[in-house]
């Protein structure tokens, strides 16, 4: 019950937002931009002919693949950077380097190099995740208490063991957060990477609905379900932060 | 008694911008194999230096800290060091925490198999008074049963030496009280040497055998003291509270209270 009063105001926000859109809609008789009753419809247009399963399905699975890909790259390497100063001094100002670099920006050189199908959007979302995940866990290994590697160095364990015992069960719950963020960008970045050159997808049902006879209704039931699901990314995300290996840094 | 500890001429500066601040200057004394040592001193005055250098955990710009007639570089597991923060790890469970150490290194007991040493761990929960949060996790509870959980998981290796700074001095005074007296009934059952850094006198008096007053930084050995109470000892009785007026006026401290 607290919790329906709590989410009361931003329903009712989200509610206003749609009543002013109707009504502007409607007062200035605009051919083009739909009402949110037409985005209704036209989504319904969608689920029966199954095209939406389809593109949804295909943004999924190159989000899947390439933020995979990036916490397999990213997590080994950010422990490595975080404990070895070597291995940190040497990749640190490269990373710094490229990790400015917008997505969008290696566009050319993805299709370059993996031309116009699957390859290209999942290599742009690996490179466009794979950075926030290396910093957010290379900053957790530098940010472990030193008390803890006190305690364990004070009972003789082996540097493996302290780097397997305590550096990794401290960090994990910082490797969490990096992924987090990591799924945000990758799924903000797969619309951008499908609206170029490929034949599904949420970003490239977005396209062509606008080129293929401006249908902005489903341009906008497009942008509404991107969001949603990402949302949703994000809630199975923090459900993660209930799991044993973690909850201790988020319980008190 | 034997000698289990010496330390001698340590000396120990920390760098900072108007150049070396000296910290330790000249600190040398013994410590008796099961002795208990109260190390007392002005807030600041380079104790918890003094301790992470007995401890291994700081090296002395020079002197050396002797044990049982072998210099020490590192810290082991011989002597373990219980600090005001705690480091209790918060990932493990109680169980885990106290098996943490009998798992690896010096402590002899990597033969045991891992039956054994959750018995172990069991073992010294129970001595703590931990029974029945053997699995509990660290945030499931009281500041006082985390310092059980951190004295326990000291016990269980059979450390020879205890290093306790300031170890209760983040507890409410009652908890605090509590604890003390738990120390001295493990000690009781099972005598370690111990080294306890305080800046309350009373503590020292109740639980130390010597009380070592340290002064100012940079800091020396400004007095020794014997406490040659029988336990349990009562703070109360005038023996130790004369001792108390003593080492205060040493600290500096010639009344207390208001005026």
């Amino acid at each position: 019950m607290t919790r329906i009063k709590e989410a009361l105001p931003a329903i009712a926000l989200i509610a206003a937002l749609i009543a002013v859109w109707w009504l502007t809609v409607s007062l200035t008789h605009s051919v083009i931009f739909p009402t949110p009753w037409e985005v209704v419809t036209g989504t319904w247009e969608l689920l029966r002919n199954g095209t939406l399963w389809e593109h949804i399905g295909a943004s999924l699975m190159r989000v899947g693949a390439g933020f995979g890909l990036a916490v397999c790259f990213a997590v080994p390497l950010g422990l490595w950077m975080g404990w070895v100063g070597g291995a940190y001094r040497t990749l640190n100002p490269l990373f710094q380097i490229l990790r400015p670099i917008s997505p969008i920006a290696w566009i050319p050189i993805a299709i370059l190099w993996f031309g116009v199908g699957d390859a290209s959007p999942i290599y742009l979302i690996f490179i466009s995740s794979v950075f926030p995940m290396i910093v957010q866990t290379t900053v957790g290994v530098h940010t472990i208490e030193k008390r803890y590697l006190r305690a364990a160095e004070n009972f003789g364990v082996s540097r493996r063991t302290l780097f397997k015992q305590v550096v990794i069960p401290a960090v994990l719950p910082q490797v969490l957060v990096g992924m987090r963020i990591g799924l945000g960008v990758a799924w903000l970045v797969v619309v951008a990477a499908e609206m170029i050159a490929l034949h599904s997808g949420l970003g490239y049902m977005i396209m062509d609905s606008r080129n293929a006879g401006n249908r902005y209704d489903l341009v906008i039931a497009g942008m509404i379900i991107i969001g949603l699901i990402g949302l949703s990314l994000d809630t199975i995300m923090r459900l993660l932060e209930g799991v044993r290996w973690v909850r201790w840094r988020y319980a008190h | 008694m034997r000698t289990k500890i010496e330390v001698r001429g340590l000396k120990k500066s920390f760098l900072s911008d108007k150049g070396p601040l000296p910290v330790v200057d000249d600190v040398s004394f013994t410590v008796g194999d099961g002795e208990f040592v109260a190390v007392v001193g002005p807030s600041g005055c380079g104790k918890s230096t003094l301790m992470n250098m007995m401890a291994g955990f700081v090296r002395p710009d020079s002197g050396a800290v002797v044990i049982d007639g072998v210099p020490r570089s590192k810290p082991d597991s011989k002597g373990i060091l219980i600090s005001q923060q705690g480091s209790v790890f918060p990932w493990l469970t109680v169980r885990e925490n106290l098996m943490f150490g009998l798992a690896h290194g010096s402590s002899g007991l990597n033969g045991h198999g891992i039956k054994n040493r959750m018995e172990i761990a069991d073992h010294y929960a129970d001595i703590v008074g931990l029974k029945g949060f053997e699995e509990s996790y660290p945030h499931e509870l009281s500041g006082g049963m985390l310092k059980r959980t951190e004295l326990a998981r000291a016990l269980a290796v059979k450390p020879e030496i205890l290093y306790m700074d300031e170890p209760f001095s983040a507890l409410d005074a009652l908890m605090s009280l509590r604890m003390r007296n738990e120390l001295l009934r493990i000690l009781a059952q099972e005598r370690h040497t111990t080294l306890l850094i305080t800046h309350d006198v009373e503590e020292a008096i109740h639980l130390a055998d010597r009380i070592v007053v340290l002064s100012p930084r940079p800091t020396r050995i400004q007095a020794v003291f014997a406490v040659p109470l029988a336990h349990p000892r009562k703070i109360s009785s005038r023996e130790a509270q004369e001792l108390r007026v003593t080492i205060l006026r040493e600290l500096g401290v010639d009344r207390e209270g208001p005026v």
